[in-house]
C-alpha cells in the first residue's frame, strides 16, 4: 500500500531558484540561508520518496484572472516549469504520477472535497523552488529524483480557504493515498510563506515570534494552526503570509503525533522570512 | 463601492479580494499577458496600441503610463499581476517593493537585512495615524 511517510514544509521566494539557477548560493547573503537546507538534502537522500504531494500556489503564472481554482489537482503526465516575465527556470520538467493522481481525484471528491482537475498546467517557482532546495541542483537535462502530484491552491485572491479546510482536505489525502494499492513512499509538502509582504506601504513586514510560533505548532499542535483566522495571517504576518494556509494540507495528512527531525528559520530571501521544517510520521 | 471589511484596518495594505478582482480584471490580464516574449515585444514597440487591446479605465492606464505603482494596486491591480509590468521593465520584487513604500533600493534592502519591517506599531492604520 502506498503510505505518507514525512510532511516538509518550506518556502517558495522565487529569489531563491534565480540564486540556485546563478550559481550564487555561497554569497554571504545567501550562504545561511542554504546552509539550513544541508542536512535536509541528506535526509531526502536517505529517505527517497517515490512521489512528493506538493502543495503550492500558481503566482498568476499558469492562471490568469479569467479563472481561479480554489484546489486544483494537476493530474498530467507532465508540468512544464513557466516562464514568469524573465524566462523559465532551467529546471527539468516535472513528471506526475498520473494513476495516483486520479485515484486521489477520485476519493477526495468523493469525499466531498470538490478539486479541479487540470490535465495541463505549467508550474512555477512555488513549485519548483521547493524541489530545488530539497533536492540541490537539477539543470534543465536532469531529471528530478522522484515524481510529484502538484496541488495547486489559490492564496492570491481573497479569500484564500480557511486554514481549517486546508487542514481538512490535507486528512482527505492521508485517506486517498492510504488506500491506494501501490507500495509506494510518499511525502507530503506544504509549501509557500512565512510572514511576508509584497506589495503597498507595508511591504517587508516579518513577524519572527508569530513565525517560530507557527512551526511549534505545526510540530506539536496543529489544531491550534487550523484555528487562525484569515485576518490573523493578513494583519500578523502580511498579506502574502496567507499562503501558510497551505502547510496545513501538509499537516492534515500526518499523524496527529509526529517528529520533528529538522528546523530551519532565516530572514531574509528578498522580502521574505524563511521557514522550514521537516515532519516525520510514525511507521 | 466597497462594504467595509474586517481587514480595511490593516495599514498601507491592499486586500486583493473579489471587489478589487472585478475592479481590476482588464488591468491584470494585461500585465500577465507580458508572461509572453511576443507580448513584450509588442508592448516595447507601441505601448498605446498595446494597451489598447485591454479595455481598461483611462486612469488604469495612465498610472500604467506612469508606472504609479500603488495607484496601481488602488485601482485594482495585484501585486503578483504587477510584479509582471515590473519584470517588463527589469526590476526586481525587492527593488519594486522599495519603489511602494517611498524609499531607496539600498534603504530597503538594509531593513531586510536587519530583519524587516516589525510588527510592532504595523497593525492596525490608528498607530500610522499617530506617527
Amino acid at each position: 500500500m502506498a503510505r505518507i511517510t514525512a510532511g516538509v514544509g518550506c518556502s517558495h521566494v522565487p529569489a531563491i531558484g534565480v540564486a540556485m539557477d546563478t550559481g550564487i548560493t555561497e554569497q554571504p547573503y545567501w550562504k545561511p540561508l542554504f546552509d539550513g537546507f544541508t542536512k535536509s538534502r541528506e535526509w531526502m537522500k536517505e529517505n527517497k520518496p517515490d512521489v512528493i504531494f506538493l502543495v503550492y500556489n500558481d503566482h498568476c503564472t499558469a492562471f490568469d484572472a479569467s479563472c481561479i481554482p480554489t484546489f486544483a489537482l494537476g493530474c498530467a503526465a507532465e508540468f512544464t516549469p513557466a516562464d514568469e516575465g524573465w524566462g523559465p527556470r532551467p529546471v527539468p520538467v516535472v513528471k506526475g504520477h498520473q494513476k495516483l493522481a486520479s485515484h486521489i481525484a477520485q476519493s477526495v471528491i468523493l469525499d466531498e472535497f470538490d478539486l479541479t482537475i487540470m490535465n495541463e498546467m505549467e508550474v512555477d517557482h512555488g513549485l519548483t523552488v521547493p524541489m530545488s532546495v530539497m533536492f540541490g541542483e537539477h539543470g534543465v537535462d536532469d531529471e528530478w529524483p522522484c515524481l510529484v502530484v502538484p496541488l495547486a491552491v489559490n492564496v492570491v485572491q481573497y479569500p484564500a480557504p480557511t486554514g481549517r479546510r486546508c487542514y481538512n482536505l490535507g486528512k482527505a489525502i492521508r485517506r486517498a493515498i492510504d488506500s491506494y494499492p501501490e507500495d509506494l513512499n510518499v511525502m507530503i509538502f506544504g509549501t509557500g510563506g512565512m510572514s511576508h509582504q509584497l506589495q503597498a506601504e507595508r511591504a517587508g513586514l516579518i513577524n519572527p515570534e508569530w513565525d517560530k510560533r507557527f512551526l511549534d505548532y505545526m510540530a506539536t499542535d496543529p489544531e491550534a494552526a487550523a484555528n487562525i483566522t484569515h485576518l490573523e495571517y493578513l494583519r500578523e504576518t502580511g498579506s502574502e503570509g496567507i499562503e501558510m494556509v497551505m502547510w496545513l494540507v501538509m499537516r492534515g495528512a500526518l499523524d496527529e503525533k509526529v517528529t520533528e527531525v529538522h528546523r530551519h528559520y532565516h530572514v531574509p530571501a528578498s522580502n521574505t522570512a524563511v521557514g522550514h521544517i521537516i515532519l516525520e510520521n510514525h511507521a | 463601492m466597497r462594504d467595509e471589511k474586517d481587514y480595511d484596518d490593516i495599514p498601507g495594505t491592499f486586500v486583493f479580494d473579489a471587489d478589487r478582482s472585478r475592479e481590476g480584471y482588464h488591468l491584470n490580464q494585461f500585465c500577465i499577458s507580458l508572461r509572453t516574449q511576443k507580448a513584450r515585444d509588442a508592448m516595447k514597440a507601441d505601448p498605446e496600441d498595446y494597451m489598447s487591446r485591454f479595455p481598461m479605465t483611462e486612469d488604469q492606464k495612465q498610472a500604467i503610463r506612469d508606472r504609479a505603482w500603488n495607484r496601481l494596486l488602488e485601482l485594482g491591480g495585484n501585486i503578483y499581476y504587477t510584479s509582471k509590468l515590473a519584470a517588463f521593465d527589469g526590476i526586481t520584487f525587492q527593488d519594486l517593493a522599495a519603489m511602494m513604500t517611498g524609499v531607496s533600493r539600498d534603504e530597503y534592502r538594509d531593513m531586510m537585512l536587519h530583519g524587516g519591517r516589525p510588527i510592532e506599531g504595523n497593525r492596525s492604520k490608528s498607530e500610522w495615524e499617530k506617527k
